[in-house]
């Protein structure tokens, strides 16, 4: 495989709205099942340890025929996509859905569902906001296991401790080579680019992770093989955007308007846990006290004993980002409550930033390739941390 | 996100009196906290923990949330908003945030004309929304405040399980109560909890009686415009207080003296007379302009029998009380029952139940730009009633606190062709 075709193939899953790829796995061998789950972050290694395949659902760029009738102007665009695609049958693969503990639209999302789907599993999986092992870690333990409980008996699979630690292993291989093209983007950005990654990404959403980990190897690998020139892009640290996730066209035209994406929060679950899960022991217990010490900050997520904005700062100082694009859904509560907040750090920290609002179908992007190339530009000529 | 400051109606009983007498006395403790040296926890509303706050008795709540409806009835949010989203807070996000971030830049004078003290401690019961927890982040950005942070489970399964009972349990004893005792400088005793978890029964009791009086045709009371100021006391900063169960019994005597004498409720214009419709009502109302919204409903003789928002500090008419004898688990209980705390079946299951008991012709819903937590998924419930129900439903949109949001002309075009609708349907039927 060339790398163009890799790529291309990524963009094709990305925008199979049909789940193809899902389908024909489960097809491969009778009796399989599917999981989908929202964002931002499911311990999807549970889900594998079944048996079963954990599918990300992120919404989409669709013609929305029924979707909207469920909600009011005034929310964000990522619900009603996804309503679309069960209501059409588009997710009729599905043998459950889980929703992680974000906000309230999604929250709201998982009563839907099961007012909506009422044959198929949904589960509200409610992530602790304290952090203390014996409080809020006690807590997941027990949200873990009744979760296990419940895609164990949809599986017939018994999530047993090997099985179970031998899905750690596999997405901690998987994060780890996420996390190497990460830290190769922000060292030499022309040879990765955004939109390739997120396409990278957005196919860990949809593929076996065993066969993700393998398209992340050859994607690596590819990548010595191509000439790509650097060009005099300014470096910005994108964020914002974990949830409901932008348009391709809006990741090309940011780095069309001469930026280098060196950090984002795109499709945030699969680098939610920094570092390897421990691969030994007790594996719920791993994943618990992964989540407890070592969740990335993020709006969704309490913060108790650090200032807001301060791991953004890092990010920026990390990567040697010149300059902050706060690139939210429209109606995004988190993330737009979050912001005013994360400007001031970043601003106290004297890193500029520019900011604008997006939604899953925006289709014009002349206005944010202005803003993204004078911010760009005045970076360039005035402006580094 | 209750307590309307007692209404101006034409017939002020003694319950008014009372409760504006409360309010007064509240606000002015506040104000002098310098002198006294009683500290400040600011806190919200649903999932509140006033027992807890008051057995120090040196300590006294605030809410932010009644401090922003207070000031949209005072007509001053609209500037506030303004002001907060000219110094970056997106025009998206929740307005009692961007009015309570406008009123404290503004010199945090709050709706009693007085200046608010600033908080020793925000206790961020973060109970059925997650912008409570953005929201004090906010403030803890502001005043640099401590924050004592107890996170609810959500219902998401329609339950409530014994592992999301003791991490509620865990986080008492070894966040919360540590982080009060440490502000007031007070030992935490048990049994004056007790003793206010009873006291709190006992108002629980009279309220449920003041609720479920609109059963009777006509019903007595508005459970949704007036039902805002017969929640005020037991949802905010007076809930185990003596002062709570004067007032909750003398509400109860005067509106069991209604119903006995045939009576509709009372409204800023005086006795309803004549009781046409039976509403109802899912959402919070709209503050700006509440007189004006409440008059569109009684000069049509539409009356609210049954709400959601009168709900939103717990569900004691589905049989919820405080219970002394298990004072650490009553308050996770009671977080947990709060109405945006349950999952969109459990609302669409209660809300159905409503127009059942409450023998309602229309079912109304009120949602609010702001706040997602009430309005995603607000469609589904509509449609879901309905179909449960058999009643066409209404919808219309608004802000709690934010009046660019606040169309009266097309509100009011809106409730008209909805009464009329249901008035030919029951003729129909008829
Ligand atoms: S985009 Fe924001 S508000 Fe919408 S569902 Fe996602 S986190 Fe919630
Ligand atoms: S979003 Fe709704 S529930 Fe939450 S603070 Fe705002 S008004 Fe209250």
């Amino acid at each position: 495989m060339v790398l163009d075709e890799l790529v291309d193939y990524c963009q094709r899953l990305y925008e199979d709205l049909d789940f193809r790829s899902v389908q024909a796995w489960k097809a491969a061998q009778p009796g399989r099942k599917a999981i989908g789950y929202m964002p931002i972050y499911v311990p999807r290694e549970i889900i594998h340890a079944t048996g079963m395949l954990p599918v990300g659902l992120m919404g989409g760029d669709m013609e929305i025929i029924r979707g909207d009738a469920y909600y009011q102007s005034y929310i964000c665009h990522i619900p009603r996509s996804t309503i679309e695609l069960g209501v059409s049958g588009r997710l009729d693969m599905l043998d459950g859905v889980i929703f992680p503990s974000i906000c309230d639209v999604i929250r709201n999302l998982s009563g839907m569902w099961k007012l909506m789907f009422k044959d198929k599993y949904s589960k509200y999986l409610d992530l602790p906001q304290n952090f203390m092992p014996n409080v809020g870690g006690d807590f997941y333990v027990d949200e873990l296991r009744s979760m296990a409980g419940d895609l164990q008996a949809l599986s017939g699979v018994e999530v047993t401790n090997a099985r179970l630690l031998e899905s750690i292993r596999l997405y901690n291989r998987n994060r780890a080579l996420v996390n190497a093209l990460y830290d190769l983007r922000a060292a030499e950005p022309w040879r990765v680019p955004t939109v390739e990654l997120y396409l990278l990404l957005r196919a860990g959403n949809v593929l076996p992770v065993e066969e993700h980990t393998e398209l992340l190897q050859t994607y690596r690998a590819l990548l010595d093989t191509a000439q790509r020139p650097q060009l005099d892009n300014s470096r910005i640290v994108l964020t914002g955007a974990f949830c409901e996730q932008p348009p391709l066209g809006l990741i090309r035209t940011i780095e069309r308007a001469g930026c280098y994406i060196v950090e984002d929060d795109f499709v945030l679950g699969s680098r939610w846990i920094q570092g390897p899960v421990a691969e030994t022991g007790d594996a719920l217990a791993n994943l618990v006290s992964a989540y407890l010490e070592r969740s990335v900050a993020n709006a969704s997520v309490y913060i108790a004993d650090k200032p807001k904005g301060e791991s953004l700062v890092k990010a920026c100082r990390h990567r040697c980002g010149e300059g902050v694009i706060f690139c939210a859904a429209s109606f995004c509560d988190p993330a737009l409550l979050d912001q005013p907040m994360l400007a001031h750090a970043v601003e106290a920290a004297g890193i500029p930033y520019t900011e604008f609002k997006y939604s899953e179908n925006t289709g014009q992007f002349q206005v944010i390739k202005e803003q993204t190339g004078t911010f760009s530009d005045s970076l360039k000529l005035w402006g580094t941390t | 996100m209750t307590q309307a400051p007692a209404t101006d109606a034409v017939q002020k009983e003694r319950s008014m009196i009372l409760q504006k007498e409360m309010i007064a006395d509240h606000y002015k403790q506040l104000e002098h906290v310098a002198e006294t040296g009683r500290k400040v926890v600011y806190t919200f509303v649903p999932g509140n923990l006033n027992e807890l706050i008051r057995c120090f008795d040196n300590l006294l709540p605030v809410h932010p949330e009644i401090n922003a409806l207070q000031n949209g009835m005072r007509k001053r949010t609209g500037k506030f908003i303004l002001d907060a989203e000219k110094q970056g807070h997106s025009e998206d996000v929740c307005t009692y945030v961007k009015a309570d971030i406008g009123m404290l830049r503004a010199g945090n004078i709050g709706p009693a004309g007085t200046k608010l003290p600033n908080p020793d401690l925000l206790l961020l019961s973060y109970t059925g929304c997650f912008t409570f927890m953005k929201w004090f982040e906010l403030l803890r950005e502001e005043y640099k405040a401590p924050v004592a942070m107890l996170h609810t489970p959500y219902q998401g399964d329609g339950t409530i399980s014994d592992h999301m009972r003791n991490y509620m349990v865990k986080q008492l004893r070894e966040e919360v109560i540590p982080k009060l005792e440490q502000i007031s400088g007070q030992k935490f005793d048990i049994d004056k909890l007790r003793e206010m978890l009873a006291r709190s029964r006992e108002a629980e009791n009279d309220l449920v009686a003041v609720l479920e009086s609109a059963k009777h045709r006509p019903s007595p009371i508005d459970a949704y415009f007036g039902g805002v100021y017969y929640i005020g006391p037991i949802f905010s900063a007076f809930r185990g207080t003596a002062g709570a169960v004067e007032y909750y019994r003398a509400l109860r005597e005067e509106v069991e003296a209604r119903v006995a004498a045939g009576k509709g409720p009372i409204t800023p214009d005086g006795e309803l007379k004549e009781e046409k419709y039976r509403l109802v009502v899912e959402g919070p109302p709209n503050w700006t302009s509440f007189r004006e919204f409440w008059k569109m409903f009684y000069d049509e003789g539409a009356v609210v029998v049954a709400s959601s928002y009168s709900k939103v500090g717990g569900l004691y008419d589905q049989g919820f009380r405080h219970d002394p004898e298990h004072p650490l688990e009553t308050l996770a209980d009671y977080c947990f029952g709060c109405y945006t705390n349950l999952n969109l079946p459990s609302r669409v299951a209660l809300l159905s139940k409503y127009v059942q008991e409450f023998h309602a012709d229309a079912f109304l819903i009120n949602s609010i730009k702001s706040c997602n937590s009430f309005s995603a998924g607000q469609l589904l419930i509509l449609r879901e009633v309905e179909e449960r129900t058999g009643i066409a439903g209404g919808f219309i949109e608004s802000d709690l606190v934010d009046p660019r949001y606040f169309s009266g002309a097309n509100i009011k075009n809106r409730l008209e062709s909805y009464f009329q609708m249901i008035m030919q349907k029951s003729k129909g039927a008829a």
